[in-house]
């Protein structure tokens, strides 16, 4: 803003004396141009969540912004460290609330690893139903809420009209919408209702409907384009640098899955395609959550045509609770039970990591069992973490309105950021 | 309930199909190779996991090394996290530091291991090799007050400023109690709202 002093420093005023002011300066007003500070959050509607961005304008360009995070911190390390392995399934609800299920089974696997200990087939079949069902809303909450802050209320509308859908048949096979503690070590406690897999099918019908007409409300929407292409920019070398995973990562072009990179459950029998983009912007995040869910679509369809009779849990009382019966009518099966509840499984001392493929990326597990009973550590590598701790290096220097769908794209969520 | 429920579950009892197969040892033998008197140990965990526990002042090298060597490329960063061995076995010193760094190239994670003193726990800081570092780190001192040396802005990342202890350390009771903190004052518009600084 100097230069614009010089007309006034030497003297014209081309009012009074007539002389030609220096070229282009007459529109050159002097402007006041100090930064300012502005809060967005906790509760903003734009914040996912309770995140508190402390952003310095330059006029509407971002000259810093400092993402604050912490306001969900629900102590979950430390909570896990005192209850036993199987009181821990609650706690990973929470952490992305969204697709718990995603959570549960991670956490799980881990568990199953550290004791080494494999599940029945059928199992793993209704652990990789669940954890796409749960994809499913996940990506369905994510580019609704995107279609909804950039203005267009409807593709919400139909996010929302699938997500219930999905969140319908989740009940039924969990008993919770949201957070739903599925599974148990060793497998799943609970089979597939009856009747529910053409339910499924109905859904995952009515579902790829919904995701045609958010497509055409959305892909081609001039308004949502302008917003979204080119915005909130990353280039794969950063993106890795900072260690993101997921639909973020793949939108910057490299193909990165864990569910085909290290094939976890029955992942590997499954015909599916990683969705990889190219510019690493917003749109592009759109575009491949939007080609996951017509993937997950397909892994659901193919599980529920292949899905084996068998248990769904282990037979080993160390592990898993007896059945009912047993423990009704047999003292061995009331001892087991009482000790597995009063005592919690003996994890054997050791440690080990481990992830699988959440919705939003890598959800790692470090466990570390110092064998009685409880988790000695748990150490949880939430998705969203790194990817909301590069947001000052993509955001600053764009506009304030890049800020908004940018947030939504990167899809952080509180519960598990926050820990 | 084939084997008897009131045995503890022993090592022995897992699966072969689970245990059976150690992840690869290559990345860490090339660390073993380039770095002799950086390794302080290394062994495999029982889910096949290989580690290798580095001495504090040269894990950025060993890190840049994992990131730049051309056969390794260990460039996708993962997380990190401290342990406080207070109650294990082996707990002296009593701070663990845990690093994962996963390649994309050979598509494998790398298991670090720092180990530091409850009187001296500084580590070098890994952000100038990978800006992912950033906020784990800061995590890590948060949740353990581990220092690490060189980091930007190191300051807690989940709790307050004012918090008093490091709640994940195992000498923090689980329901300790902090005291009460004077509201900020408003005027400082970076801290946020609280009671005016004048009254």
């Amino acid at each position: 803003m100097a230069d614009s002093h010089t007309f006034d420093a030497k003297g014209h005023n081309p009012d009074t004396d007539g002389s030609l002011p220096p070229e282009g300066s007459e529109l050159e007003a002097h402007l006041q141009s100090k930064h300012m500070v502005i809060n967005m959050g906790p509760s903003h509607p734009a914040t996912h969540g309770t995140v508190r961005l402390k952003v310095e304008l330059d006029g509407e360009t971002i000259v810093k912004i400092d993402p604050e995070i912490g306001f969900l911190h629900r102590g979950f390390q430390k909570s896990c460290e005192n209850v036993t392995w199987t009181q821990c399934l609650p706690y990973t609800d929470r952490l992305n609330y969204l697709s718990a299920m995603m959570n549960n089974f991670g956490f799980l696997n881990a568990v199953e690893k550290l004791i080494g200990l494999e599940i029945p087939e059928r199992a793993q079949y209704i652990r990789v139903i669940g954890s796409e069902l749960h994809r499913l809303t996940d990506h369905l909450t994510c580019v609704g809420a995107t279609g909804l802050e950039m203005g267009g209320f409807a593709p919400f509308l139909y996010g929302m009209e699938a997500r219930e859908l999905i969140q319908d048949r989740v009940t039924e096979l969990t008993g919770a919408r949201l957070t739903t503690s599925f599974g148990r070590v060793g497998g799943i406690n609970r089979d597939l209702p009856e009747g529910w897999a053409d339910k499924v099918h109905k859904t995952l019908t009515r579902t790829e409907e919904l995701l045609v007409e958010m497509d055409g409300l959305l892909t081609r929407n001039r308004i949502f384009v302008d917003r979204t292409k080119n915005t909130g920019v990353i280039s794969a070398e950063d993106a890795i640098d900072y260690g993101w995973t997921g639909p973020a990562l793949r939108a910057c072009g490299i193909d990165h899955d864990l569910r085909k990179a290290h094939p976890y459950w029955v992942y590997e029998r499954f015909n599916f395609s990683v969705a990889v983009g190219e510019h690493g912007d917003n749109y592009d995040r759109y575009l491949v959550r939007m080609e996951e869910m017509r993937q997950s679509i397909s892994i659901i369809r193919q599980a529920l045509e292949t899905i084996p009779a068998g248990p769904i849990i282990v037979d080993d009382w160390r592990i898993a609770l007896p059945p009912k019966p047993e423990v009704y009518g047999t003292i061995e099966g009331v001892m087991a039970h009482f000790k597995l509840v009063m005592e919690g499984i003996q994890v054997p001392p050791g440690e080990c990591y481990d992830a699988t493929e959440a919705s939003n990326g890598e959800l790692g597990w470090y466990l570390v069992s110092d064998g009685r009973g409880r988790p000695y550590k748990v150490h949880v590598r939430a998705p969203g973490f790194p990817v909301l701790a590069a947001v000052p290096h993509i955001i600053e220097g764009k506009m304030l309105a890049d800020l908004i769908p940018t947030f939504d794209t990167i899809n952080m969520i509180g519960g598990e950021v926050e820990q | 309930m084939t084997p008897p429920f009131w045995a503890p579950y022993k090592a022995a009892d897992s699966s072969p199909s689970v245990i059976g197969s150690p992840l690869s040892t290559f990345a860490l033998d090339r660390v073993s190779a380039h770095f002799p008197e950086a390794v302080v140990e290394r062994y495999v965990d029982r889910a096949g996991g290989a580690w290798a526990v580095i001495h504090p002042d040269s894990l950025p090298k060993v890190a840049a090394f994992l990131k730049d060597d051309a056969e390794l490329e260990f460039k996708l960063f993962g997380s990190i996290d401290g342990v406080d061995r207070l109650h294990l076995a082996e707990n002296d010193p009593r701070f663990e530091v845990v690093y994962f760094l996963y390649s994309l190239k050979r598509h494998e994670h790398v298991r670090l291991k720092v180990r530091v003193s409850e009187h001296q726990p500084v580590i070098p800081s890994l952000v100038p090799v990978y800006r992912g570092a950033n906020w784990w780190e800061r995590l890590t001192f948060d949740f353990y007050g581990i220092r690490f040396e060189g980091h930007p802005d190191l300051r807690r990342i989940l709790l307050y400023d004012e918090f008093q202890g490091h709640p994940l350390r195992k000498d923090y009771a689980l329901r300790d109690r902090q005291p009460l903190i004077p509201e900020r004052p408003i005027k400082d518009i970076f801290r946020g709202p609280g009671t005016s600084g004048h009254s």
